[in-house]
């Protein structure tokens, strides 16, 4: 069974019914509502919108935290779209008002900071923020992630801020915004992309399809 | 490849078709060949995915209150079907619109009178599903100064936020209209868009009353204006009659992306088309071979 976490950080229906068109092993997409449902899944989703203090918030009442780090444990694919990729991390410069900077403490399942798009080449009439469209990825070799691809997909982000893996080692692509960004990571079983695969028509179907049968 | 191997391309301008939804069927002709219910929003939008749109918008211009919920099974389908990006607008009211929408499936919600009735729903949207899902739509219209004038100070006296022209040298003034254009606000455009970036907003969907319908091109003062000031993306709508209107907005004007409705779905031009006419002109596109 695959399963999709479902902690009230928007609709998971786009990432379920595309990973339903392109898994054809029979296997189960479940979103799962309880923590206690991790223990069944073969591969893991962890998706999401909104902000990372929520995101954290949320994990820690459903009692997410530590099933989601057990099941990393095991080997097993993990996959972190958009702010499930954001989470991963030690911790966020998104820190809401009247909130201690605590809140933005991530999963520290990955190592490095999530960082605002700042500096000159952002603003009024420049770079804006959030960077929201379709942007390319410039792969690092050949993860598989990206496999059947061609060499500089175009995918959707939607985006505020962005990931900066303390390992450079682990980035499966650069995504140039004002300055080369972490687009998408693959850390012994954890995949993770900041761009919505559900979201990008073929070719985010296609790294669906990749991450629904890549052995482990 | 890496970092240091490859030239990049930049993020490139989106353009995105406008669909009117009525009681959950597209109301405006869509002149696609083969489609079996030129009605059906969720086919119409199987076939802009396929065609290269690089996201959709529905436009819910149900009248009535009771059949909105029509609506939501629209959303919940094209969410369920076709993988890629949408946003859905009109009629949002409260906080409890949005929040049906999204869990039906929207990505991004368009919040246009609602957002000058009660512009909390904007913090509320952006707060609950972030500044990305927040979209607000406004409609300007080039209005005498002294007329503008009028309708501020209405506002003022009521208490409102009601800053001034921000075009102050001109005997014209670029007012927010609401209820479909039927009611003038006395807000100013250009401070409107800056307050509703302040309240939360993630991207601006900008339609000139005046370019809206009469294909002559996009409004590009007002559109630059606005971009001008903001740092979240600004979408242009209203006015599109050709591939080069396009091009013309998005390269004079600071615009992000361009909101399309007739000339596609009346067929007088394809998306492959305008695509390739605007990368032929240097503009930087999603070609559907990427």
């Amino acid at each position: 069974m695959i399963g999709i976490i479902d902690y009230g950080m928007g609709n998971l229906r786009s990432v379920q019914k595309a990973l339903q068109a392109v898994d054809h092993s029979g296997s189960q997409i479940t979103i799962l509502h309880t923590a206690d449902q991790i223990s069944e899944a073969d591969r893991l989703v962890l998706p999401g919108v909104g902000a990372f203090a929520d995101g954290m918030k949320h994990l820690r009442e459903g009692g997410w935290i530590e099933p989601i780090k057990a099941f990393i444990q095991t080997g097993k694919p993990f996959l972190g779209i958009c702010l499930g990729m954001q989470l991963l991390f030690d911790r966020s410069e998104e820190i809401p008002e009247g909130v201690g900077a605590s809140a933005a403490n991530g999963l520290g399942i990955v190592g490095g900071e999530v960082l605002a798009f700042e500096g000159d080449q952002f603003g009024p009439g420049k770079l804006k923020i959030p960077h929201m469209g379709w942007n390319t990825l410039d792969p690092v070799g050949s993860p598989p992630l990206l496999e059947g691809l061609n060499k500089q997909p175009s995918v959707y982000f939607v985006h505020g801020y962005y990931c900066q893996p303390t390992d450079k080692s682990i980035v499966t692509s650069w995504t140039d915004y004002g300055q080369p960004f972490c687009s998408s990571l693959h850390q012994r079983n954890v995949w993770a992309s900041q761009f919505h695969p559900e979201k990008s028509q073929t070719v985010g179907l296609q790294m669906l399809r990749n991450f629904a049968s890549c052995p482990h | 490849m890496g970092i240091f191997g490859t030239l990049f391309i930049l993020l490139t301008h989106r353009i995105i078709p406008c669909l009117d939804v009525k009681a959950g069927r597209v109301v405006k002709g869509v002149n696609f060949v083969g489609l079996r219910d030129a009605g059906d929003p969720v086919q119409i939008a199987r076939q802009y995915d396929e065609a290269g749109a690089d996201e959709l918008v529905f436009l819910d211009i149900t009248a009535s209150h009771e059949k909105r919920n029509i609506m939501l099974d629209v959303v919940r389908q094209v969410a369920e079907q076709c993988f890629m990006p949408f946003t859905v607008g009109g009629g949002i009211r409260t906080i409890d619109d949005v929040t049906a929408l999204v869990q039906a499936g929207a990505e991004k919600v368009s919040i246009n009178t609602a957002a000058v009735v009660d512009p909390q729903i904007i913090s509320q949207t952006a707060q609950r599903f972030g500044r990305c899902a927040t979209v607000v739509n406004m409609d300007p219209k080039r209005v005498r100064r002294e007329t503008f004038e009028e309708h501020r100070q209405a506002r003022i006296d009521q208490g409102l936020f009601a800053p001034p022209a921000s075009n102050e040298s001109s005997d014209e003034a670029f007012e927010i209209f609401i209820h479909g254009g039927r009611t003038p606000t006395g807000l100013d455009a250009v401070a409107w868009a800056q307050e509703v970036v302040r309240l939360g907003a993630g991207e601006i969907v900008l339609t000139s009353m005046d370019a809206d319908g009469m294909k002559n091109g996009y409004d590009l003062e007002i559109t630059g204006a606005v971009a001008a000031v903001v740092q979240v993306p600004v979408v242009a709508s209203g006015g599109c009659g050709s591939p080069e209107h396009i091009r013309e907005v998005l390269t004079e004007t600071g615009a992000d992306a361009a909101l399309v409705a007739s000339i596609f779905h009346y067929g007088q031009y394809t998306i492959e088309e305008t695509k390739a006419y605007l990368d032929q002109k240097g503009v930087a596109v999603r070609c559907l071979t990427s």
